[in-house]
């Protein structure tokens, strides 16, 4: 049972784990939901709890969305509040934040986040500055959502990770979910916010099942953005990542586990304002720190967490250089075997922490 | 005299109309044909008769194109020769087979991601070709494979693209979407520039820029009608101060007569000037889009038995004595040959060499290291 949840929390690239320390009790009302459930849910319940949310985007409609997250909400809410748009992300992205600036609440969806550089003048200087701009006059409650980074075989201008991008800019939120729980929470919480939130998804979690707690059901139930969550606790290294990697790292971990090597994983769960007092607290604890991401290195979310790991309270801690790993420096190949050489997979993530703990 | 071959009547609008080919076209009489050495089109050698019993030549009425802003349009008539008319079959029955093969070894995973495949639409590509020259540069969208056919790709190297192997056209490293050759530049994946066309539009109307831009209208864009995407579907009309024409884009003739016309336009230094080709595709937008959700079955086999682009010019052709059943049947068999031979290559091809993972980062620069997935990892990149 533990193998088969280590299989499906980690995708399609499965390690035959062993089986993970911790029994999991299931509770009485927990359900198994997949990513794409629970982002369904999450939208439908939020289009019912305010009349000002809507959804806009290719196919988001009449298609039931192009990798159908929003499956029966145009049947449920028609035209008005499920907006299927023309081939033309400009256009509709600028629609959406003066919709947001005028007292809506989008959702702007970018069928992937390659998608939103044709865009990404109205996602940064119209939506993210103008708050800051007007002085606090203007706000813009807007969530661009969409898949983002890697996934299998769409090769280059189809597979690139946009959490540094995004993440380095002022005056947005990003939010990057792993699980099903991570999904709804955090989409709650991004429509609910006030602020722009760029919402980071994966297509290759959307069919992955995992456990919601009845609490995690619950029509109110958010997961703060800002804020990691340590997914598994341990006292040797200090792993950090965010999507789809916060399931290989596990992954890795339950392996290290039989080699005596207890690793801590955190999911970020948000990339900007990053929660780097978790990460730090863990740091003083375990003395060692290796990020994981799907992205590029340079000026990626890993760069980022070791520089403020330098500067801050944890590098006295650190008894070895904090490492990256990351995606190959390179556009993403199409050929199997070099996509698969592209990204980083578990035993990469092994061999750096056995690297950085001199074992 | 030889007489005329008619052509459909009708203007197609916003339902899908399109023309139909002729059922019983009056046969033309023997033109004065001179017997020509081995064509090069028609490499099947028909026991049962002779070249000197084809006709050499005909000329087909074809559809008027709609004109914006032009005094004139294409001719109403296009001259065939009988080795233009071998060849475009030719190329026309490859590019479908190519892409049936590609939809057959996509369901068997072989071929993974995206693939947008072209089948319908092949009196596009071909008659586009036909119209300008190799030297002429050429772009499109991520329908690509049949460009990348007819700009000088062979079905060996767009088959091993497709299934990711070192003999691909870009080494197995572009896929689907990313395939290139000598003035063409693939291929591309990003599309969704409403805005930017009309940028281009304006620029290339200022400066007078020698640009066909050509919009292959298939009627819609993923699974949108174009009459729920667009608040003009006279997209010929769109470039305003640009001339524009709408073309029967399943008549490869007319697509011919269309560019030439176009080019000609073009290279007479009067600037830039818009296609509109009015065309459809068979399959859904992608291999991952069954394509009947937005539209019914029937429109899909109406076209197929009404407007097929191979089976109008395989009419005209024999209708007009320009080419035997037989002859034709020979051609299907080596294309489905060549077909064949190349998927057999793309399925035995191997991977590309883990070498060449770093490698075409930068152009014309000395070796460097690329970082791998972890510090440790030191990765060699040449140009």
């Amino acid at each position: 049972m533990a193998a088969l949840r280590c299989f499906l929390r980690s995708g399609k690239n499965a390690v035959a784990a062993g089986l993970r320390r911790e029994i999991h009790q299931t509770a009485p009302a927990s359900l198994q939901v997949t990513v794409r459930d629970a982002l369904n849910q999450a939208m439908d319940e939020e289009l019912e709890r305010d009349d000002r949310v809507f959804l806009l985007g290719e196919e988001v409609a009449q298609y039931d969305g192009a990798y159908k997250v929003s499956r029966g909400l145009w049947k449920k809410y028609g035209d008005k509040r499920i907006i299927d748009t023309p081939i033309t992300e400009m256009g509709f992205a600028g629609i959406a934040v003066g919709s947001a600036m005028a007292g809506l609440r989008p959702i702007c969806e970018f069928m992937t986040f390659n998608f939103s550089m044709q865009a990404i003048d109205q996602v940064i200087n119209s939506a993210a500055k103008t708050y800051y701009m007007s002085a606090g006059l203007q706000s813009v409650p807007i969530v661009f959502r969409g898949p983002n980074g890697a996934s299998a075989g769409v090769a280059a201008q189809h597979s690139q990770c946009f959490a540094a991008w995004y993440g380095h800019c002022p005056g947005l939120k990003v939010v990057s979910p792993w699980n099903s729980e991570d999904a709804r929470g955090l989409l709650k919480s991004a429509i609910r916010d006030d602020n722009p939130v760029v919402f980071l998804e994966n297509e290759l979690m959307y069919g992955v099942p995992f456990e919601l707690s009845e609490e995690a059901q619950s029509k109110d139930f958010t997961v703060p953005i800002g804020k990691a969550k340590i997914e598994r606790q341990g006292n040797h290294i200090t792993l950090v990542s965010h999507s789809r990697m916060v399931g290989h790292c596990l992954d890795a971990a339950a392996v290290l586990a039989k080699e005596g090597i207890e690793c801590e994983v955190i999911n970020l769960r948000t990339i900007r304002p990053m929660d780097i007092e978790t990460i730090e607290a863990s740091v003083i604890k375990t003395n060692h720190l290796v990020t994981v991401e799907g992205g590029w290195p340079q000026f990626g979310v890993g760069a980022e967490i070791c520089a403020r790991i330098m500067e801050g309270p944890a590098f006295n801690y650190l008894d070895a250089p904090a490492v990256r790993v990351t995606g190959v420096d390179i556009p993403m190949p199409y050929a199997k075997i070099l996509e698969d050489h592209s990204v980083p997979q578990i035993k990469d993530i092994m061999f750096s922490v056995k690297k950085t703990l001199n074992v | 005299m030889p007489t005329h071959h008619q052509g459909s009547p009708g203007q197609p609008s916003c339902e899908v109309k399109l023309p139909q080919r002729q059922e019983n076209a009056p046969r033309l009489t023997e033109a004065s044909a001179v017997p020509g050495p081995q064509l090069a089109g028609a490499r099947a050698v028909v026991a049962a008769r002779t070249y000197a019993d084809f006709t050499q030549q005909a000329t087909f009425d074809i559809k008027k194109c709609d004109v914006h802003k032009l005094e004139e349009g294409p001719p109403l008539t296009s001259t065939l020769t009988r080795e233009d008319g071998l060849k475009y079959y030719r190329t026309m029955q490859t590019m479908r087979r190519m892409e049936l093969k590609a939809d057959q070894l996509y369901k068997q995973k072989i071929i993974r991601g995206f693939c947008h495949l072209y089948d319908g639409q092949e009196a596009c590509a071909v008659g586009i070709e036909a119209g300008i020259n190799l030297t002429d540069h050429l772009i499109t969208a991520y329908r690509a494979h049949g460009y990348t056919l007819t700009r000088g790709g062979t079905v060996r190297e767009i088959m091993a693209e497709l299934t990711g192997r070192r003999g691909g056209i870009a080494k197995g490293k572009g896929g689907s979407m990313h395939m290139y050759a000598k003035n063409f530049y693939g291929g591309n994946g990003i599309v969704g520039a409403q805005g930017q066309i009309f940028e281009t539009y304006n620029m290339a109307s200022l400066w007078k820029l020698p640009c066909i831009f050509i919009c292959e209208n298939n009627k819609y864009g993923m699974g949108t009608s174009v009459e729920r995407a667009a608040a003009s579907t006279d997209y010929y009309k769109r470039g305003d101060f640009i001339p524009g024409l709408r073309v029967d884009g399943m008549d490869v003739l007319c697509v011919k007569e269309a560019t030439k016309f176009a080019a000609d336009f073009c290279r007479s230094g009067k600037g830039p000037i818009l296609m509109e080709l009015q065309t459809y595709r068979y399959h859904g937008h992608s291999m991952s889009d069954p394509g009947v959700s937005y539209r019914t079955r029937e429109e899909i086999q109406e076209v197929r038995s009404k407007s097929d682009p191979i089976s109008m010019l395989k009419d005209r052709m024999l209708n007009n004595n320009m080419a035997s059943v037989e002859e034709l049947k020979e051609i299907d068999i080596e294309v489905r040959k060549e077909i064949e031979d190349a998927a057999q290559f793309a399925t035995t091809d191997p991977e590309p060499p883990l070498e060449d993972l770093c490698n075409h980062i930068f152009y014309n620069e000395p070796p460097m290291d690329v970082r791998g997935t972890n510090p440790w990892s030191k990765l060699k990149s040449m140009s």
